[in-house]
């Protein structure tokens, strides 16, 4: 009699569906999975111990990129906590970019999934369309910020700068002909705003474009339909949050739930599953697209009648204006303190959580009074559901680890930090 | 207003209960905090879940407390030559390197803790647990997998960066750090710039590990000063700003 044994198999880190570098043991019966092993850190940078070791303001850049296709809300956790911390106000205006760049970074982010689950699950031209989309709103975040995918814009008190009157041009090259940069360029004659406006208007159909491709078709459902289910008790004992949570049918958004900067004036609603499969989180997800161009929509209303300031005047947290410290005293030596010592938080705790687009993105930040943080933890959601990896594939065939891959939402810079 | 309501009954709820092992109950920003006896750990964690509903173990963070409160320049009190200056570096995050000591803590203070972010989604309401582990050599936490399944990853982080040991955990193994890696990076006393660094070597035709030679190096150095909050509970503050704005706007 031949022994029969498990096949174990190495899966990753260098495979293009592992979402960049995961690692999987698989113990594998025949095609089947017995137990998965995730190993992960291949990407870890010790975010959290840098953070230690700089003043507040220098860590923001690092929460970009931590989960680098939802960048602005991983700042939006951090600058929350230490706002709490500080007991400052943030401006209205800046309650209202936050919360718009936020539904912008969820609609990107979710652009960044469905392309890679697409691709992963053999879609092909998902990813196409997926990144046409995401160009336009990269753009937004150049216009706002002048980088495309590492902003660094929210700060304690409110934001960098405010809305930009133009958007960049293209201009007309050796690729691209003077007929073509003007066609490109029709949109981008107005405010930033308004090209974002114009975005919103066209998004829903290209939404709709993406559910026809999709939605219906007989391979996706069979991919996706009674894939990796979980049971509502289960999401809630693993820790799930976000559209993994709601995919399972419980219905639970921290932006309704615990409502941050003006969601509580937003209006939209919070879809949610009832089979607790990929293809319900799919669907989930979908929707939320649409709920977040909707938010987006009535944030560009409110922004384009009320003009403000978009930063604190408290001049202890934010830089003074450049002009004022070429004349003022007071604003050179504030921006002298600010630069070369940052400010001090009071001492104590605090723990601030956001519906990122991958679920809570929590930051708790222990200060002990000094310049620096004492220990910053981030609660990155993919961990959590990367977690519950080994779970979600039992007794699933190989190539469904690849599906359940692409319905967790995995980005390693948040899982490994 | 609501949630100053709900904050309080919390503090409340948990008076009410009682529990045994529960040794402080602050309420700050706006937050409930526990302390809890590492030995009543488990009890204290299941009749959370079970009376007051916390049914979701949002995140599990180690804190090593060995430089707590320690600063680099002394800001409050200047001496005849003026104020200290940061350029006389400790041994602060990011100053060390490999072999440097760090003047343990006192006796009776505890260094390690593992704190627990609970959220009820029943009551809507966010609950930290913090867990003070006795030994400061080898630390233990019993582990709360058993409580809430979500646990199992972050305690593993949290024993691979720190070194806190959960008792009971079924799979303590390494996280996030590579294979074969010594120390707990995230403890105080592990110099930011590490301990070795990694090159490949033509002649032995393989990659090696080195001692650093890179130095360390912190250009802001780390201050405390005494600042006090500015409002001293956001969520009223802010739920009364607002209604302000209302008025006003309404009256224009």
């Amino acid at each position: 009699m031949p022994e029969i044994r498990n096949y174990t198999l190495n899966f990753g880190p260098q495979h293009p569906a592992a979402h960049g570098v995961l690692r999987l043991i698989l113990e594998m019966d025949g095609e089947v999975i017995d137990r998965a092993d995730p190993h992960v850190g291949l990407l870890h940078r010790g975010t959290e111990k840098l953070a230690e070791s700089k003043p507040y303001n220098q860590t923001i850049g690092y929460m970009d990129r931590l989960d680098y296709v939802s960048m602005m809300c991983n700042e939006h956790g951090y600058v929350l906590a230490i706002e709490k911390l500080l007991g400052i106000e943030v401006p209205e205006r800046a309650q209202y970019i936050r919360v718009m760049f936020d539904e912008v970074t969820r609609i990107l982010n979710h652009l960044m999934w469905i392309g890679a689950h697409g691709l992963d699950v053999g879609a092909m031209s998902m990813f196409l369309y997926a990144f046409r989309e995401r160009e336009d709103l990269m753009d937004c975040y150049e216009a706002v910020s002048g980088a495309r995918l590492h902003a660094t814009y929210y700060r304690p008190g409110g934001v960098a700068r405010d809305l930009p009157d133009s958007m960049p041009q293209y201009e007309a090259s050796r690729f691209r002909s003077k007929s073509e940069a003007a066609k490109q360029n029709e949109a981008r004659q107005g405010s930033m705003l308004d090209f974002l406006e114009d975005f919103t208007n066209r998004f829903p159909g290209c939404v709709d474009e993406y559910e026809t491709l999709l939605t219906d078709n007989r391979i996706w459902k069979q991919r996706l339909v009674s894939i990796g289910v979980v049971s509502p008790e289960r999401a809630l004992q693993l820790g799930f949050t976000g559209a993994m949570l709601r995919g399972s049918g419980v219905e639970w958004d921290l932006r309704k739930k615990q409502p941050y900067e003006v969601y509580n004036r937003m209006k939209f609603d919070i879809p949610v599953g009832t089979n607790g499969d990929c293809y319900d989180r799919y669907l989930v997800r979908m929707e939320e697209m649409r709920q977040s161009n909707s938010i987006i929509q009535q944030c560009i209303a409110w922004l384009r009648n009320n003009p403000g300031p978009v930063l604190t005047e408290d001049h202890k947290i934010a830089p003074p204006r450049r002009a004022d410290m070429k004349g003022d005293m007071e604003s050179l030596i504030h921006h002298f303190k600010l630069f070369t010592e940052g400010f001090c938080l009071p001492a104590g705790e605090a723990y601030a959580a956001i519906e990122a687009p991958k679920g809570e993105f929590g930051a708790y930040l222990i200060s002990d009074g000094a310049n620096k943080p004492y220990r910053l933890k981030v609660r990155a959601p993919g961990f959590y559901h990367l977690a519950s990896l080994n779970e979600m594939v039992q007794g699933h065939m190989l190539s469904d680890v690849v599906a359940v891959i692409g319905t967790q939402d995995i980005v390693f810079g948040e899982v490994d930090r | 207003m609501n949630k100053k309501a709900t904050q309080s009954t919390l503090a409340q709820d948990l008076k009410a209960l009682a529990l045994d092992g529960v040794n402080e109950i602050n309420v700050d920003v706006g937050e409930t905090e526990v302390v809890v006896n590492p030995d009543k750990l488990i009890e204290v964690a299941t009749a959370l879940r079970d009376q007051l509903h916390f049914e979701q173990l949002i995140d599990v963070c180690g804190v090593d407390y060995l430089l707590y409160g320690k600063d680099e320049w002394n800001t409050d009190t200047s001496a005849a030559e003026g104020f200290s200056r940061g350029v006389a570096a400790g041994t602060a995050v990011g100053r060390m390197s490999f072999g440097d000591e760090v003047e343990p803590l006192a006796d009776g203070e505890s260094r390690f803790a593992s704190v627990y972010q609970l959220l009820s989604l029943k009551n809507n309401r966010r609950l930290r647990v913090k867990v003070f582990a006795n030994d400061n050599e080898f630390p233990v936490v019993p582990s709360v997998t058993e409580i809430w399944s979500s646990a199992e990853w972050p305690e593993r982080e949290s024993f691979d960066l720190l070194g806190i040991h959960y008792e009971g955990h079924p799979d303590l193994r390494r996280l996030l750090t590579d294979y074969g890696f010594v120390g707990h990076p995230f403890r105080k006393d592990f110099p930011l710039i590490g301990n070795v660094e990694m090159r490949y070597d033509p002649q032995k035709k393989r990659v090696i590990y080195e001692p650093v030679t890179i130095e360390p190096r912190v250009l802001v150095p780390r201050v405390i000063r005494k600042t006090t909050r500015k409002v001293p509970d956001v969520a009223d503050d802010s739920t009364s700003a607002e209604s302000d704005a209302a008025e006003s706007k309404a009256d224009a």
